[in-house]
């Protein structure tokens, strides 16, 4: 085990993946001479050179239709938005083509690519550049979702995504590309996509929280122990494929459910955990389940008004007490 | 054309070939011989056309009489374009086009049996049935489809000459676009891309003169649509689409240039769709005048004329194609009317390629 930034483990996983196989190559805005925009592919250029690590012009639907084209022929390209909330621009090319390709085909044509990148608000910056988009992909059979919370899950899942043969989108919340955690440094170090994790064990409630948001559950959870109050924390880790079973036998031992999640609450990652949970458990619940989300608006940039759109701890903490009716 | 002729560049665009456009191939200034093309080719080039046709013409009979539904795109009078491509390329070369792609496939030499059945909704058409009329695709051909969203097709096309790049190949990938396609702004940005990484790839506009009901000057500030590859400094030529031998000199010229050095061209093809934008079309926007007008310069009849005038079949021989080739459609239709549904289970069959993955209800 090794102490590593968020970012390094990233760019560990994709060295690795590298290094094992040849059709993997990295592209996208700035990955290159700049060594990216959150200098995630620092060094890499240098390393396996510029067919290899792909400097682009702004062109996200062109760039992501390119890693498409060089997947349906057998390369496993991992593509890089400097931010998710530029993929819009590219949305054609990931739901309409990299998500429908296999499927279109009668299976003749797998479509093993990665794309990744910073997701999800990250300080005060407008509406454009702060949407958390797992919801919106998540919503289109063909592409898995993949949301790492820690460096060694961000490590584990972008190798396994690498290594999918199917059209993965890991979504590295923009926060926490910072963030230290213990990495192992075994090459063959994956974690299985689909597969959520325990990460606290507890017995009053199930938190259901992925990425960053999972930071947020881990500090109200501290938070309530001073009450006595015991939280278990689920953290899917993919969104699709969903580890609904992980989470259902959670809520059957705690009876109560809250779910923290940044995307719109309108037809998010809660909403569909929320309708699973009471499709599979309903007997089993002591409460109606909680969502905490951002709130129901684009994001704004004045300070006061950001940080109240965010989820927050305060009322995370509130949403755990409501469902133990304390 | 590719006999020592200089490369075209931008600069000799305009005087270069919409001049070259030539009404007949009866009469034309030189032979097939002169460009390569062998008796034998030519007449399986004719074969190919008429295939494409009869087979069309079978498709829209079937559409009638509500045998196969969604949408049908028909690509008849273009088949000039698809034929003489084919023959300008190897087997190992990559094709991939939108969604006007029935003669793109047959031309790439997929079965009108799987072609007809993909029609029908059947298990043994090209996509198992899951793709239809505007998403044919075949591995085995190196055809990549068949897509459905205008310009979808152009990045993901430039994507496939990236990995010849990449590996180091000699093969080069040609990408289908109609006219409509060249407004959207992946096109913009796959021209760029090409040129700047200098990608084996060959644009080829089927300028059929309208996008849907919307004709190209009314679309396009500057309807001369090969033009636009002079933003790129990108080699380009315009091409009478009706005369199968001037496109395969220009597809040749346009593939030697991108495999030999790895440059990419657009080529906008002068061609004419006869009927509406599909099925449910009847082309009112156009005149009668104006559709007869185009028929009258027919690629397959064009042909058909040049091979009586030029001794490479007679009207007997003509006859005899004509015969196998209607039977090779009856036995498609046939094929295509008794081959079975996909089974229900193959609903949630290469959504992913992991047989057990967990869909939730």
């Amino acid at each position: 085990m090794a102490i590593m930034e968020f970012r390094e483990a990233i760019r560990l996983a994709m060295i690795e993946e590298m290094e094992r196989d040849e059709r993997v190559f990295l592209m996208g805005e700035e990955v290159g001479l700049y060594d990216g925009a959150y200098k995630v592919s620092k060094g890499m250029l240098e390393r396996f050179g510029p067919m290899r690590v792909v400097d682009t012009p702004i062109s996200e639907a062109g760039f992501a239709g390119i890693g498409i084209g060089a997947a349906m022929v057998g390369l496993r390209p991992i593509i890089e938005f400097m931010t998710w909330n530029f993929s819009l621009v590219a949305m054609d090319q990931l739901v309409n083509h990299a998500a429908s390709i296999l499927y279109m085909s009668g299976g003749q044509f797998p479509i093993p690519i990665v794309f990744r990148g910073p997701n999800g608000a990250a300080g005060q910056l407008g509406a454009t550049h702060s949407r958390s988009l797992e919801a919106t992909y998540a919503h289109w059979p063909g592409l898995k979702v993949v949301t790492p919370s820690t460096p060694a899950d961000a490590k584990g899942l972008l190798k396994s995504a690498i290594r999918d043969d199917n059209p993965v989108l890991v979504l590295e919340s923009e926060l926490m590309y910072s963030m230290k955690g213990e990495v192992p440094e075994d090459p063959d170090f994956l974690i299985p996509l689909g597969v959520g994790e325990i990460k606290r064990p507890g017995r009053d409630v199930t938190v259901v929280a992925h990425s960053k948001s999972y930071h947020l559950a881990r500090m109200a959870a501290q938070e309530l122990e001073k009450d006595g109050i015991d939280v278990e924390i689920i953290d899917p880790r993919t969104i699709r494929p969903l580890d609904i079973d992980l989470i259902v036998s959670s809520v059957k031992k705690t009876n109560r459910l809250v779910i923290i999640d940044e995307c719109a609450p309108f037809g998010g990652v809660a909403s569909e955990i929320a309708y699973q949970v009471q499709l599979r458990a309903f007997d089993y619940l002591d409460a109606p389940i909680v969502r905490i989300t951002t709130k129901d608006t684009p994001a704004p940039y004045a300070k006061n008004l950001y940080e109240y759109w965010m989820p927050r701890l305060d009322e995370a903490i509130e949403a755990i007490k409501k469902v133990l009716y304390r | 054309m590719t006999d020592g002729t200089p490369t075209r560049t931008q600069a000799q665009f305009a005087s270069s070939h919409t001049a070259e456009l030539t009404p007949s191939l009866v009469g034309a200034t030189y032979s097939h011989r002169d460009i390569g093309l062998s008796d034998e080719q030519v007449r399986a080039m004719y074969r190919l056309m008429l295939l494409q046709r009869r087979f069309e013409e079978a498709a829209a009979k079937a559409y009638g009489e509500r045998k196969i539904s969604g949408f049908l795109h028909l690509y008849i009078g273009q088949e000039a374009v698809s034929t003489a491509a084919e023959f300008a390329i190897r087997p190992d070369d990559y094709v991939i086009s939108a969604y006007r792609d029935h003669g793109i496939a047959l031309a790439r030499g997929v079965s009108a049996r799987a072609c007809m059945a993909e029609l029908f909704g059947k298990v043994t058409g090209c996509s198992r049935g899951k793709g239809g009329s505007m998403h044919y695709f075949s591995k085995e051909h190196n055809f990549l489809g068949g897509h459905g969203i205008v310009g979808g097709q152009i990045p993901i096309g430039t994507g496939v000459a990236w990995a010849i790049k990449y590996r180091g190949e000699e093969r080069v990938c040609l990408t289908f676009m109609g006219d409509g396609a060249v407004a959207q702004g992946v096109f913009h940005e796959s021209l760029n891309m090409a040129m700047l990484w200098r990608l084996p790839v060959v644009y080829i506009i089927e300028n059929n003169e309208y996008g849907m009901g919307t004709a190209v000057s009314r679309a396009h500030a500057t309807p001369d649509l090969a033009r636009r590859a002079l933003a790129y400094g990108m080699p380009s030529a315009q091409i009478d689409g009706m005369n199968v031998f001037e496109v395969y000199r220009g597809v040749k010229e346009a593939v030697e240039r991108a495999r030999r050095e790895h440059m990419p061209s657009l080529l906008e093809v002068k061609t004419y769709r006869y009927r509406g934008h599909s099925m449910s079309d009847p082309g009112t926007y156009r005149t009668k005048e104006e559709v007869e007008a185009h028929r009258k310069r027919d690629p397959i009849v064009n042909l058909r004329h040049y091979m009586l005038e030029a001794g490479l079949a007679t009207e007997a021989d003509l006859e005899a194609i004509e015969r196998e080739v209607r039977a090779e459609i009856e036995d498609a239709v046939a094929f295509a009317e008794s081959s079975p549904l996909p089974p229900i289970e193959s609903l949630y069959e290469d959504v992913y390629t992991d047989p057990d993955y967990p869909f939730l209800a």
